[in-house]
């Protein structure tokens, strides 16, 4: 597990597929602790449109995301070529408790 | 409807010095109304950095700063436009009206005119077959310059059509919007790689070699629409060619309707098998 990993927030704005509670009480938690971090409306939208952000996030060293399934956002990433480094951590709002999700993403706080 | 990307703001919810702190209830207020606009928000505090550089684009920067006075901000770069907002005893609601004013007219994607919706190939699992390409009529699929099966046409893809997953041998088709998995990207089990209803042979389809089916058909529509000369009855044709995949399931019925004429078809499935066929000789 990554110290100081980037942390990156998924909303999922564009299909709404990440149940409504969870992403809304990791994004309180999220907001509630002191750490920064990125958040965007949609990894898929931006994956389409195969935008450049996606490769700066990548680059930036290590990432700690919440999104949805880990195979599809490694997959997102690579499909834009920008494949996310092996130490990136993907948690997973689609199966996990917003509970888990945060204790991962803010493992370090 | 998929346009090109506008991302004409990023914005910055500044919380680090030289700015007052928000609640932790006004802040997942303003960034979840905010992202549900389709913006991409930086959270910034004096304890964590950002994981996105700045890029030669707009930023707005948001915060409570003393006496409710924005500071003027410069990129010492000049690469980057920088405007500073103070959002004090603005509700959500009002954040977002801001933001909008200062976009202005420049056009940007939002939530709900679309959904993002092209397959995802998982290369952990995916075998090059070509399957995928052969079975695509709305070319989706190509191939890399190193003869790798690529997505190079997500924008043709048919939003809520994810048939191609089905044909893939090793499940490495994801489709993210997609309900269940492991079709969205779940797990692959040895059940799911084992289940018949994952693994449809496309020459099977319509009980025979599919492209045969459709030629013979279009040489019996050729006779009739000499005849008749009715697009209507030649989509009725294609409509019921097909009508087995989207009882099956395996495509939705709003695709048929967009499906290329049978000659188009089976141009379409001589240049994929030619493509394929090239790229596993490399």
């Amino acid at each position: 597990m990554s110290t100081n990993a980037k942390l990156l927030y998924c909303r999922c704005a564009y299909a709404q597929v990440v149940p409504q509670a969870v992403k809304d009480e990791v994004l309180m938690k999220l907001c509630e602790s002191v750490a920064g971090f990125e958040s965007v409306a949609d990894l898929c939208e931006m994956a389409a449109h195969r935008d450049e952000r996606l490769k700066a996030l990548a680059a930036n060293g290590p990432l700690r995301i919440a999104a949805c399934y880990p195979r599809v956002v490694k997959g997102l990433f690579t499909q834009c070529g920008a494949p996310l480094s092996d130490d990136a951590e993907i948690l997973n709002m689609r199966a996990q408790t917003a509970d888990e999700v945060t204790a991962g993403m803010l493992c370090d706080a | 409807m998929i346009t090109h990307t506008h991302r004409p703001l990023r914005l910055v919810l500044y919380e680090g010095e030289g700015a007052i702190t928000l609640s932790a209830e006004a802040r997942a207020k303003v960034m979840a109304a905010l992202l549900d606009k389709g913006y991409a928000v930086t959270r910034a505090t004096a304890n964590g950095t950002a994981a996105m550089p700045h890029d030669d684009r707009s930023l707005l920067v948001l915060g409570l700063f003393p006496d409710q006075k924005a500071p003027v901000l410069v990129d010492s770069t000049g690469k980057v436009n920088i405007e500073a907002r103070d959002i004090t005893g603005l509700d959500a609601e009002s954040v977002v009206l801001l933001v909008e004013k200062t976009r202005g007219t420049t056009p940007m994607n939002q939530p709900g005119v679309w959904k993002p919706w092209f397959p995802v190939i998982d290369y952990s699992r995916c075998t090059n077959c070509m399957q995928c390409l052969s079975f695509c009529l709305f070319d989706v699929y190509g191939v890399s310059g190193d003869g790798k099966i690529q997505v190079q046409n997500n924008d043709n893809c048919k939003t809520n059509c994810p048939a191609c997953s089905r044909v893939c041998p090793e499940v490495a088709i994801m489709f993210p919007k997609y309900s269940a998995g492991p079709i969205n990207g779940d797990v692959v089990s040895e059940a799911d790689l084992g289940r018949e209803k994952m693994k449809v042979d496309i020459t099977s389809l319509l009980g025979g070699d599919i492209y045969a089916r459709l030629r013979d058909r279009s040489v019996a529509a050729k006779s009739r629409f000499s005849k008749e000369r009715s697009p209507d009855k030649a989509l009725e044709e294609r409509k019921k060619c097909l009508t087995k995949m989207a009882q099956d399931g395996f495509i939705p019925a709003e695709v048929l309707a967009a499906l290329p004429s049978p000659e188009e078809i089976m141009r379409k499935a001589e240049e994929a098998k030619a493509k394929a066929a090239a790229a596993l000789e490399a």
